[in-house]
Formats: C-alpha cells, structure tokens, sequence
C-alpha cells in the first residue's frame, strides 16, 4: 500500500452530539476499486463528499496524491481547486446541470475550469461518449436521458477533466441487472485505463462481484476490510 | 293578508316618522380642493367650508331640502353626477361647452380670469403665452387653461406642463421646473398667501365661469335652481357669500346682470386672439374628438413604454444586485438590503415617488422623468429582488455541489449554473412584473409626466366621456402587453424550466 493514491487518517466528523464519521482510516492504491459497503445512514456517502471536499471535518487528515486536507479548519480555495482537480465524483441521482445539454454538461468544466479550447473540449466528450455507448445522446437534455444514461453522462462529465480518483455514489441505486453488469464491466475499463475508484454502496452482490476490496462501515467506523479476491483480470 | 292591528300601528308611525325627515340634496364637491371652494372645517374637520359650501346650502334652502355633501375626487364629479351618486357638483366647475353638452348645467354663479403667474423679475419678460416659446408653462390637468396651453403649444411651441394638484406648479414655478403658471385668478391669489416668489400678470388670457352640473335627466331641477340663483344675484345673497370669501369683483355684477337680462354668455372667452381655441374648447363628436386625441394618445403610449423599458431594466440590474448581496454577503451588507427592501415594500410607491421628486427637490432637482424613471426602478427592484433570491436559492444543492466538484470557481458556479438555473424560474414572475410596471406607470402622472392613463384622463374630462377614450386606452395598453406576454411565453418553452 505504499503506492496509494488516497489515504485517509483518523477522519473525525459529527453533527450536535452525533457522531458522523469517527476516526476513519483507510487507504487505497492506484488502480484499486475499493467498495465502501454499509447500511444507510453509516456514514460512506459523507465519507465520499469529504474526499471530494464537500464536507468540513473536525479532525484527522486525507490525502489524494499530493494534496492534504486537514480536519479543524475549512480547506482554502487553493486547496479545494487542487484536489478537485484529482477527484472526480459521481452523485447518487447524477446532478446534470438541467438547463445544458449532454455534451454542454461534459464540456462546462474543461473549457471553463481548465480553459480548454471548446472544439478540443468537444473531441474529449465524443470519445468519453462513445468509450461509454451513450454518442447518440449527446444533444438530449437531462430531463430527456433514461436513468442509465444520465449516470453514464454524468460518469462522462467527471471524466472530462481527468481526475486519477473516481467517486461513486450508490452506482447500481437506479440500476437493473444486466445494466449493472454493464456498469461493473466499465468501472473494470475505468480501473484498466489507471483510473482508481471509491465507489460507496450498499449491493453487496455488485461489491463482491466487481470490487477488488471491500470497506464496510458501519455509525462512523470502518468495521472490516476484506479482500473478496477479485481479480480484476478475470472480469474483463 | 291583512296586517294585523299593532303591526299596523307600528308602520303606521315608521312612514310618519320617515315622512317628517327633511329630503335631502346631495351635492358633490372634493374637499382636497381647498378653501375658498371647499375644505375641511379646520375647527370641525368633520364639516366642510368654502363658497361652494354655502352657494350649495343657498340651492338646497330653495327646495326645502338639506343640503348633504358627497366628497367625489375632481375630475371624476361629472361621471359620478352622470351615473346619480349627487344631485349636483359645485366645487369650482368650470364651465366648458363639453360640459354644457353632456350635462345639465346651471348658468354660471362665478366669473374668474385665467392668468399667467411668472417669477417675480420675469414680469417683463413673460408678459403673455406668446413670450414663452420653449419655455414649460404648468396647469391643472383637464381644465380649460390646460385646453388652452395645448393650443398654445401648437401655435407658440411652449411646452404645457400637466399637474394633479393646484399647489406643485407654484411651488415648481418657484424652483424653476417651470417657467410660468397658466390658471384661474382665484387658484392663483389663494396661492400668492402662502407661497412667495411669483407675480400674476395683470392681463388675463381667458374668461371663464364656474357652473353646477346636473345628470341630463335633472333638467327641470337644473331650472329651478338656475331661478334660485337668478335670485341669489338680484338679492345680494350671492354676492354675501363671494365676498364673505374674498373672492367678489367687478367681474360679478357685469356677469350678472347680462344672466339677469336673459343674456346667453358663452362658456369661454380666450383674449389672447393668436390662439385657435374654437376647435379645442368646441363640442367635438365621439369620432372628430377620437381623430384628435389619438396622435397624444399613442405618444402617450410611447411615454409609456420608455418609462417602463427603461425602468424595469434598472430594476432588474439593481434586483439582481440586492438578490446577490442578500444571498452571498456578508451579514452587514444582507441586514442593510433586507432594511431597503422591507421599507420600500412597506410604503406606497406614490409616496417614493412624492419624496424623490417633491421631497428632495430642495437638495437635488430631478428631472420629472428622470424621478419617475428612478421611483418605478427603486421601487420594483425591490420586488424583483425577492424573486431572483427564492429563485437562486431554489436550485437544489446538489447542481452547486456537482459544479463544485467540476472545479468550478464560485463565481463560475454562479454565473454557469446556479445564475441560467434561477433565471428560468424567474422568468414568468418577472414577466408578470414588467406588464404590471405598464400598468402601475400611471402612477408618476402624479409627477407631471404625461403618460397614457394621464392623457385618456385629460381626453375624457374634455369630452366628458369615457366610451371612447377608455376603449382607445385599454387598446394601447393591450397593444403594448399582449406581444410582451407572447415574447415571455416563447422564451419559457425555450428555456423551459425542468420537472416544472
């Protein structure tokens, strides 16, 4: 674990006398597809937004690559561009901006966050799209796009700006089950490519099946780790 | 059925009892008007005094009658006479042939002069209407010396100035938004005791009269009363009451006594000869009077919708500012914009626009249209404010969050997503708002601009109708709202707000 990618170190969060997130430690390697399972409520979609820089949190550090959060004090704007520019996340109901369309929501953040010239921005989307099988829905606006196309567009807009660590929150939530199987098989390309994925759910067939190692947490605390000797290779 | 004996009794006394109760004559006059005509009693607000107040009481005596006031704002006396609300309107009614031919009217009880007040040092100057070429000349709107002044804009280039009240354009005269005043001699001398600074010139530009009005269908008791009047002048009675008032002159006994002698004395006499006023002040048809007010009508219009273009943009700048400040300042900045929009939602526009163009006339001299264009923006800027702050706060979390985590900017956030986002929900509250800024532009008549419901008011006091030029009107006003409506409704299906 010496290469690891993400690394989060005695993250401590609560609300009034609730304890969120209480000294949650773990950390995952390059080309890792860790799986953070639990019931609802534990705390995996909070430990996801922290990462992506979302939420505050009282103690404890994460690390991504090269750039530290520190619990106590909310990060400076400085930070937060940097490690957004490591993370990407993909939200439970995918959140597309719904006055763009398709391609407008991918190519908002290259051209207008990394100031990519717009027909390059363009290119990058249509591959994005067509690597993801949704290249004929790239004028649709979102209220017009199927469950699992929205999820597939919104894993293309995270996509678009490159980041090493991909976050998915509840993947499979709107899912059926041959369109898992077609998630499972991309999260594997994703990973295949160098990508790394934390992907927060509570499919414990899907985390078995596709996760290289599982996560579970259960009122704040990461209870287990365990390895359900997946072999990614196997996959694809 | 036959009533029962103590039932019948009981009527019986109720019909002696209404039977004995003196009838009564209603009489209509606006008691905003002012002494000498009608005001409030100020020792007995609850009572009104004036000359008219007495002539009405010297009418109903006549009749055997009480005489009941009816207060009815000034220029709506001859419609609220015309549909029964009085029996008759006295409150310095000028006699006009509009009025002679739409209603009963009396013969005249009082002659006044209309003449022209200038600052004192222009008395050389501004002798007559015909020196004032390029010069703004203010009046009472819907009144002879108004008719007259738009005469004189055609034939001398002045500009006529229209005022809702008797006492701003003395007081604008003063502070130099208006180079001269064109009204009756007893409108100015009431004005010459409380305000200083002004000189009525001694040569008088017209003669007119003031006359009771009547419904048409009240012509016999409009001749019965012009008997009591007749009267009234042979006795002296009439005379008691003028000068009880400080309003008798020699005008009077020569106008009495050609009205004695069964003279016809006709409405208005206009001494300056260069101006064609047979034609303005004359009977016009429903059609010749609709030919010629309409070019003021559409220009009117056109007053309008500048005003409302130009003030519902300032106010969507300015709402905007207040919407951010309030969402993303800092709680100073969020304290001082809730104050600003709470007190202007809290107090009546037409009291804004009073400060801002009367109110602060002393510090700063705004331009009528430039307070009217300032009052109608700081005003619904306040309003739209509170719709572009629902709306901003209306996009959910989750689409800032999901910018956000694109590595988006603060600003970016907003001015990518969060900003299109509210705008398309706030695009009908905001349409709704501009077609009632058309509508609510009317109110800055109170500052002399001359805009639509202005002109139409002036158009039919002068046709003594309001058919036609409220038909004309709300034509206008639709013409100008019903494309903005429809250019509202295409932009919405454009960029149609989602799982609305």
């Amino acid at each position: 674990m010496s290469d690891a990618l993400l690394r989060l170190q005695d993250v401590g969060l609560g609300r009034g006398t609730r304890r969120i997130l209480d000294g949650v430690a773990f950390a995952v390697a390059r080309g890792d597809l860790v799986a953070i399972m639990g019931p609802s409520g534990s705390g995996k979609t909070t430990i996801l937004r922290t990462i992506a820089g979302l939420e505050p949190f009282e103690r404890g550090e994460i690390v991504v690559d090269d750039v530290r959060l520190r619990g106590g004090a909310p990060a400076g704007m400085g930070t937060l561009r940097a490690i957004r520019r490591k993370v990407g996340m993909v939200f439970q109901f995918h959140h597309l901006f719904e006055h763009l369309s398709a391609i407008d929501n991918v190519c908002l953040a290259p051209v207008h966050a990394l100031g990519i010239a717009r027909p390059a921005a363009e290119r990058r989307a249509h591959e994005l799209f067509v690597a993801l099988g949704v290249e004929h829905r790239a004028e649709a606006m979102p209220r017009h796009l199927s469950g699992g196309e929205a999820q597939r567009i919104a894993i293309a807009r995270a996509l678009a700006v490159d980041p090493p660590l991909l976050l998915m929150d509840e993947p499979t939530a709107s899912l059926d089950p041959a369109r898992r199987v077609e998630l499972g098989e991309l999260l594997c390309r994703l990973v295949a490519e160098g990508r790394t994925l934390v992907i927060a759910t509570h499919d414990e067939e899907f985390a078995r099946t596709w996760a290289t190692r599982v996560l579970r947490v259960r009122e704040g605390v990461v209870t287990e780790r365990d390895n359900p000797g997946n072999n990614l290779g196997n996959k694809m | 059925m036959r009533p029962s004996r103590p039932v019948f009794v009981v009527i019986l006394a109720i019909s002696a009892v209404v039977a004995a109760q003196p009838r009564e004559l209603r009489w209509a006059g606006d008691s905003e008007g002012g002494a000498p005509f009608v005001e409030a009693d100020p020792s007995r607000p609850d009572r009104v005094v004036g000359f008219d107040v007495e002539v009405a009481s010297l009418l109903a005596r006549s009749l055997d009658r009480v005489p009941r006031f009816v207060n009815i704002t000034f220029t709506s006396i001859d419609q609220s006479i015309a549909r029964g609300d009085a029996d008759i309107g006295l409150s310095g009614i000028e006699d006009t042939p509009a009025r002679r031919a739409t209603l009963a009217a009396t013969i005249p009880y009082y002659r006044f002069r209309e003449v022209l007040s200038v600052r004192d040092g222009d008395e050389g100057r501004f002798r007559t209407l015909s020196d004032l070429r390029g010069k703004r000349v203010g009046t009472l709107g819907g009144t002879i010396a108004y008719e007259i002044l738009l005469g004189a804009e055609r034939e001398y280039g002045l500009r006529a100035v229209s005022y809702e009240d008797d006492v701003h354009p003395y007081s604008d005269l003063i502070i130099g938004r208006v180079d001269a005043v064109l009204l009756d001699n007893v409108l100015a001398e009431r004005r010459r005791q409380t305000i200083a600074g002004f000189t009525v010139q001694p040569q008088s530009v017209a003669i007119g009269h003031y006359v009771g009005v009547l419904a048409p269908s009240n012509a016999p008791l409009r001749d019965s009363l012009n008997e009591t009047l007749r009267g009234a002048m042979r006795d002296g009675s009439l005379e008691r009451i003028l000068r009880a008032w400080g309003v008798w002159n020699d005008d009077q006994p020569a106008l009495y006594a050609r009205l004695l002698a069964g003279d016809q004395v006709p409405a208005v006499v206009v001494d300056d000869t260069g101006l064609e006023t047979a034609a303005s002040l004359g009977v016009l048809s429903q059609w010749d009077a609709a030919h010629r007010y309409l070019p003021s009508l559409v220009r009117a219009s056109l007053v309008t919708l500048v005003l409302s273009c130009l003030a519902m943009a300032l106010a969507v700048g300015l709402g905007t500012l207040i919407a951010l400040g309030r969402v993303y300042g800092a709680r100073p900045v969020g304290l001082v914009l809730t104050a600003y929009v709470e007190i202007i939602r809290g107090t009546p526009i037409l009291l804004q626009l009073f400060v801002l163009y009367y109110g602060i006339a002393a510090a700063v001299r705004l331009p009528a249209f430039v307070a009217a264009l300032l009052g109608l923006a700081l005003n619904y800027a306040a309003y739209e404010s509170e719709i572009y702050r629902a709306a901003l706060q209306a996009v959910s979390v989750g689409q800032l969050e999901a910018a956000r985590t694109l590595g988006l900017t603060e600003r970016q956030v907003l001015t990518l997503v969060r900003g299109p986002q509210a705008f398309r929900l706030a695009l009908a509250p905001m349409t709704n708002d501009f077609v009632a800024m058309l509508k609510d532009s009317s109110l800055v008549s109170v500052l002399t601009v001359l805009e639509l419901t202005k002109q139409t008011q002036i158009f039919a006091t002068n046709l003594g109708s309001w058919v036609v030029p409220g038909l004309l009107c709300a034509a206008l006003y639709l013409a100008m709202s019903l494309p903005l409506s429809a250019l509202a409704r295409r932009l919405e299906r454009r960029w149609k707000a989602p799982a609305a």
